[in-house]
């Protein structure tokens, strides 16, 4: 199993009293996509958090393996190099650094960690150059300034390069197709479909069923309060999207009274 | 001159006490040589004690001791925001020197031969990686350099190569001999005497420094350099550095400093005055690195230092570029005055400050001559509890018809319990002027941090790359091994700075 969640609490950090996952259970294999859907709220965010490892979180009680290994006490940069990748919500800015520099240090980082020899600068510009045709970006992109004057689109695609060029075992994909206007959800859409192999496993995190047009999940997930409330085929989100999460819910309320 | 002044000493071996408190200043070695040190104290003895040690003329001697006699009129300036107990300067030294130094010889050179650099101060340069005659590194082809340690010049290197161009490149107490017309000239011309307190101190005890002259029409083919080195305890350093670029003419020069892991305070208190005639270049350079105290403000150097450049002819340009990372206390402001027409003034700066330092630093830029411009870029880092200011001045006078102005200040903040302050004073007299100003002030943000954790970077990596890349609009303005240089400076300054 490529990711074991079992009954995961969390809370932010220094609050315990703010419970957030309370006993979220989630397991992927490669190969899979699952999708996560939810109201506002509901805990999507955190879970993606949690999964990678940011410190504004604390896990209270569960497990997490990741490749079959308790990964809960680990960096998060320790995750990331061993083959988990998150696609933020909000891209983060980085004045003055290239994202050349940026996904260089980024990529020599995880070979590294699988004892593979570092690329150059001219090796990595030729392996980048490929990747980027896949998204349809500019050439000058690469000497920018990371997320730097990047409309919202181009950050989300930019995130998606980036998941290319690190070839990651597990994607997370963190509400990307928020804020995103047809035409750059359909490339980001491309990109995931194109990176979609039996070697390899996806999280979508997303508000809208709309994404899922153009990467149908296998398996979508309701997340509410903390936990996953139902899981079923890529049916259930055309379900939801007719009816929305009010019947889910009050089935869950009902069966927890 | 009496002998009570001096005094003779050997000094025991502390390295392993200090490498224990100054954590990671490499620099902070200390070099055991026998030293001539005057005792503590100045009055007006001690300066011409100090003109006497340097064989100095009379107008030399005149200069100093107008100075003394003014800066004994002044009190210390308190005005910037920094704070620390006025200094006893009857409690610092004011002379010092390696021994075997011939600064005491007859001849009146101050200028030592290539064999009598003492062996333990080659030594201490070697490990800095300064070229100083007699050392491998001196034969890198594109740099000459001026060692100076504690009050004196004690090499120089690849001065008969400058020479053949017209070049002069020398200690500034050699210029005082040889040169005696080009340096009553010029010397006070930028910075007068009575320019302030620690510019009257500096007059008044001026140690040694550069002094590099530049002919009409010549292009100096290689950076020259110089290279201070306080290592004395107690001692201060009152370098007086001149750089006249004759019409046409274009040099590069830069300066690095560093100093023991001391627990006292030093001095350093510097003048350097800069000339650009017409249609001529000059690029100035800064790595600072003093010793900036340890973790609980023990010691480290007190940097007063008064920067000032005149673009005195037409199409003339100055441009400052520092680093700053070092001193505990650091109060500096390179300026230009943009006398000539269409002349350019910049002032490229990072000013790192971490644990206890503290810094008030920035530039004038005063315009006075027609079509004059000016670029300010100046980048502000504080961590742990330190305290970080830009002060600058933009002045627009009356004559400067068409001037412009662009000035961009950005603080970093790294931690919570630091601070950082910006002052810009904008004072325009011609309503032709042309004056942009823009401020920034971000946290290296735990967001930024998580990003670059996430793509599988480590923190330290991770808190250098962003720090590097806000600082990249100024570090690309210095020589590429300065760039380099500074980088790491700011890798070792913020160690263990976040988390």
């Amino acid at each position: 199993m490529l990711l074991d969640i079992k009954n995961i609490h969390a809370h932010v950090e220094g609050d315990e009293d703010k419970e957030i996952l309370k006993g979220l259970s989630l397991q992927v294999n490669v190969g899979e996509v699952h999708a996560i859907m939810g109201p506002n709220g509901a805990g999507k965010s955190t879970l993606s958090s949690v999964i990678s490892g940011n410190e504004d979180y604390e896990v209270s009680a569960g497990e997490m393996t990741f490749n079959g290994k308790d990964i809960l006490e680990e960096d998060p940069e320790d995750r990331a190099r061993q083959g988990m990748f998150l696609a933020f919500q909000y891209p983060v800015e980085i004045p003055g650094v290239s994202n050349k520099l940026f996904m260089q240090t980024s990529l020599n980082a995880i070979r590294e960690e699988q004892s593979l020899p570092a690329l150059d600068m001219f090796d990595f510009d030729q392996y980048a150059q490929e990747k980027m045709q896949l998204l349809n970006m500019n050439k000058d992109m690469l000497e920018r300034s990371v997320n730097v004057g990047f409309s919202g689109g181009e950050k989300k695609r930019n995130d998606i390069f980036q998941m290319a060029l690190l070839a990651p075992k597990l994607c997370i994909l963190d509400e990307t197709d928020s804020g995103l206007d047809i035409d750059a959800m359909k490339i980001v859409a491309n990109g995931v479909n194109s990176l979609r192999s039996k070697d390899r496993g996806f999280i979508l995190i997303t508000h809208y069923q709309r994404l899922l047009d153009y990467i149908k999940p296998d398996f979508v997930h309701v997340l509410y309060d903390g936990k996953i409330i139902k899981s079923a085929g890529f049916e259930l989100a055309h379900e939801l999207e007719k009816n929305g999460y009010d019947q889910i819910i009050a089935d869950y309320q009902a069966a927890k009274n | 001159m009496s002998d009570r002044l001096e005094y003779n000493t050997e000094y025991e071996e502390i390295n392993e006490l200090l490498t224990s408190k100054s954590g990671g200043y490499k620099e902070g070695f200390f070099t055991k040589t026998k030293v001539n040190t005057f005792a503590k104290g100045l009055d007006e003895d001690v300066v011409r004690a100090i003109s006497s040690k340097k064989n100095e003329p009379q107008w030399m001697l005149d200069f100093r001791l107008k100075a003394y006699r003014h800066w004994i009129t002044l009190e210390e300036p308190h005005w910037a925001k920094l704070e620390y107990v006025p200094l006893d300067y009857q409690n610092f030294s004011y002379y010092s020197a390696p021994e075997c130094s011939a600064c005491s010889s007859d001849d009146g050179d101050s200028q030592l031969e290539i064999s009598e650099v003492d062996e333990e101060v080659a030594k201490a340069f070697a490990s800095l990686g300064v070229p100083v005659a007699g050392n491998a590194d001196a034969e890198k082809p594109n740099i000459a350099v001026d060692a100076i340690f504690d009050s004196v010049s004690v090499s120089t290197t690849k001065r008969e190569d400058l020479a053949e161009l017209g070049i002069i490149f020398c200690s500034f107490s050699e210029a005082v001999h040889e040169y005696p017309e080009l340096v009553q000239k010029y010397i006070g011309s930028v910075v007068r005497y009575d320019d302030n307190f620690f510019a009257s101190l500096n007059s008044a005890v001026a140690s040694d420094g550069t002094f590099v002259y530049i002919p009409e029409n010549v292009r100096c083919p290689i950076d020259l350099s110089t290279y201070f080195r306080i290592n004395e305890a107690k001692t201060g350093q009152f370098e007086r550095t001149i750089v006249i670029a004759d019409k046409g003419s274009y040099v590069s020069y830069l300066e690095g400093c560093s100093a023991p892991a001391r627990d006292a305070y030093q001095l350093h208190a510097a003048v350097v005055e800069v000339i650009v005639l017409d249609d001529a270049e000059v690029k100035y350079s800064t790595v600072q690195n003093w010793y900036p105290g340890d973790k609980d403000n023990e010691g480290g150097i007190l940097n007063f230092v008064t920067k000032r450049g005149i673009c005195k002819g037409k199409n003339s340009k100055m441009s400052w570029t520092q680093a700053e990372t070092g001193s505990a206390i650091t109060w500096k402001y390179p300026s230009c005055i943009l006398f000539g027409d269409n002349s350019i003034g910049e002032f490229y700066s990072v000013a790192l400050t971490n644990n206890r330092q503290q810094a008030d630093t920035g530039t004038k830029m005063i315009h006075i001559g027609k079509n004059t411009s000016s670029t300010i870029i100046s980048k502000g880092l504080s961590a742990g509890v330190s305290q970080n200011t830009y002060r600058g001045m933009v002045k627009i006078l009356p004559t400067a018809e068409n001037a412009r102005n662009f000035t961009q200040c950005d603080s970093m903040l790294i931690g919570d319990k630091c601070g950082a302050h910006t002052f810009p004073y904008i004072e325009v007299e011609n309503s032709t002027a042309t004056m942009e100003h823009e401020a920034t002030t971000s946290r290296i943000g735990d967001d930024q941090l998580f990003y670059c954790k996430q793509r599988g970077i480590g923190e330290e990596d991770a808190i250098s790359m962003i720090v590097n890349g806000f600082c990249k609009d100024v570090f690309k303005e210095l020589p590429l091994e300065f760039a380099q240089e500074a980088e790491e400076l700011l890798a070792i300054s913020l160690e263990g700075s976040v988390g």
